[in-house]
């Protein structure tokens, strides 16, 4: 299990993010995230846990570079990103997956385009990475739809295909939004044990999400976000994968 | 159906949306820019050839005033003058006009006199000048002069320098005109861009937070509207080129007025058209799509 993320527990420079009294609020409005200290150890795996309106989005912006804080600093990969120049952004994005909660598929695009993406932005050549991105869609069990298009896929299929997108450049963290805020049960714990798999392969993993049972079954320690401060929840029970 | 798809035939999907509703409208808005400043060239071209050839005229002629001295015919005067002129470095004809021809051109100042020849009119003595080398004004006076020939040489230097100036002018306000017409289409594919940034704000969010750089961003938007541009710039020039052939042909080498003599190699000079429009565009866009990405960031 991953060590506590809470500040000054572990050593600083190896983790993947590090928060320090950091705080954000939009335009004039009330501070929406307060004083947060806390790090994510590389192949940690953490819920991120909250009510609705409690920050977890916004937490989430700030870490993959959406939204900036009003307060305190922040580093990504050993990286002050308040210091760091606009052309290192893209550079640190490519290092992060994100698996957005309206999953954000564009819909011009195929199926296999879609989660190709990140490759080609990265400036691959198709044929160096094709047969990996159709590796990756049979993985989330998408090999029969790699042509279609988002609108025609159903709920489950889209969650799936945004999060083979988040993960086909093989980034050192995954962040997820609510993953499984649109599917069924068995989908959604199907979607865990791809989160669980990754997490296997060394990716770190931190997910969004309001599904307490999955959270309570799945062992994993959360960071509890409310009224706009964080808490360190110790797994509650046995691991589930 | 899902089977067919082959990952190792696969062709990446363009990054933006290939059409967007907007881009019939920009494409009539962009082509008709086109077309009236192909035109303009056009007309612009056809005033310059018409103001050379009347330059060309008036500086291969002068004309020479000769007053008789006492003793001496107007006419004998004339005669005088002309054989002189006629032995001047630079003077490739001579000709005195005849005393009918001066009387005639008296005639709208005095009317129709009846003893006209009783009256002093002065003699006039065209003379064709090399086009190469052209005797001066001076030269020809100069001559004269040592000759005794009272006499006063108009090089048309005058009306040279109006035609020239009128020519100048009408070049000015074709490029002006010309530039007003470009920046009127920068303008338009700037707000189309900015449009167009607004309706795939989705996918410049998914492709900035996919990695993607602000210029790589920006490119998409340029070459896609420098793409629309150049076809627009096509249609404008064909409708120019048509517009300008259709001239040409009822009108002949003349035009339909000789101010405005149309040639058929002044079409070709339209023929840039689709590929300015492309880069006055592919300008626009990315300068406009630049300082928007910034704002998004």
């Amino acid at each position: 299990m991953s060590r506590n993320p809470i500040a000054g527990m572990a050593d600083e420079s190896d983790e993947v993010v590090r928060f320090d009294d950091v705080s954000m609020r939009y335009g004039r409005g009330p501070e929406v995230l307060r004083d947060l200290s806390f790090g994510l150890a590389p192949g940690s795996f953490h819920f991120l846990t909250g009510p609705s309106g409690a920050g977890k989005s916004s937490l989430l912006k700030l870490i993959y570079l959406a939204a900036q804080p009003s307060k305190g600093l922040i580093h990504l990969f050993g990286h002050d990103v308040a210091h760091a120049q606009p052309a290192d952004r893209p550079q640190l994005r490519r290092r992060i997956g994100v698996v957005f909660q309206d999953l954000l598929l564009l819909d011009h695009m195929s199926a296999f385009d879609n989660a190709a993406l990140p490759l080609r932005i990265a400036g691959g050549r198709p044929t160096e990475y094709r047969a990996d991105v159709a590796e990756l869609l049979a993985w989330v069990g998408l090999s029969q739809r790699m042509h279609a298009l988002p609108p025609t896929l159903a709920g489950g299929e889209k969650q799936r295909l945004a999060i083979a997108r988040a993960v086909v450049n093989r980034p050192q963290i995954l962040l997820a939004d609510e993953p499984t805020s649109n599917v069924d049960h068995d989908m959604a714990l199907r979607i865990y044990r791809l989160f669980v798999e990754l997490n296997r392969l060394g990716t770190t993993i931190l997910i969004a999400t309001h599904d307490q049972d999955l959270v309570a079954r799945s062992g994993r320690p959360s960071l509890h976000l409310e009224n706009g401060r964080l808490a360190f929840r110790e797994p509650q029970g046995p691991t589930l994968s | 159906m899902s089977e067919l798809f082959d990952p190792a035939r696969w062709r990446p999907a363009p990054f933006l949306p290939e059409r967007e509703t907007r881009d019939g409208t920009l494409v009539f808005v962009v082509a008709v820019l086109c077309f009236l400043a192909c035109v303009t060239a056009l007309g612009v071209l056809a005033a310059d050839r018409a103001a050379r050839g009347w330059a060309n005229q008036l500086a291969e002629e002068a004309t020479v005033i000769v007053r008789p001295q006492p003793g001496e015919t107007p006419d004998s005067a004339a005669a005088r003058a002309a054989e002189i002129l006629a032995g001047v470095n630079g003077v490739t004809e001579v000709r005195a006009l005849e005393p009918q021809k001066a009387y005639e051109l008296v005639r709208p100042w005095l009317g129709d006199v009846a003893d006209v020849e009783d009256l002093p009119v002065p003699r006039l003595v065209a003379v064709g000048l090399d086009r190469r080398l052209p005797a001066s004004a001076k030269a020809l006076e100069a001559a004269l002069q040592i000759q005794n020939v009272d006499a006063i040489v108009d090089d048309h230097s005058l009306w040279l320098a109006d035609v020239r100036r009128a020519a100048g002018i009408a070049r000015g306000m074709g490029a002006v005109v010309f530039l007003l017409i470009a920046g009127a289409a920068a303008a338009v594919v700037a707000f189309a861009t900015r449009a167009g940034l607004a309706a795939q704000r989705d996918v410049v969010e998914v492709l900035h937070l996919s990695g993607a750089e602000d210029s790589f961003i920006a490119r998409l938007f340029q070459l896609r509207f420098a793409r629309v541009a150049a076809v627009a710039g096509l249609i404008g020039a064909g409708g120019a080129i048509l517009a300008g052939a259709i001239l040409r042909l009822l009108g002949g080498s003349q035009g339909l007025t000789p101010a405005l003599p149309i040639a058929w190699s002044d079409l070709l000079a339209v023929l840039p058209c689709p590929l300015l429009a492309a880069a006055v565009a592919a300008l626009a866009a990315r300068v406009t799509a630049g300082a928007l990405i910034r704002e998004m960031q």
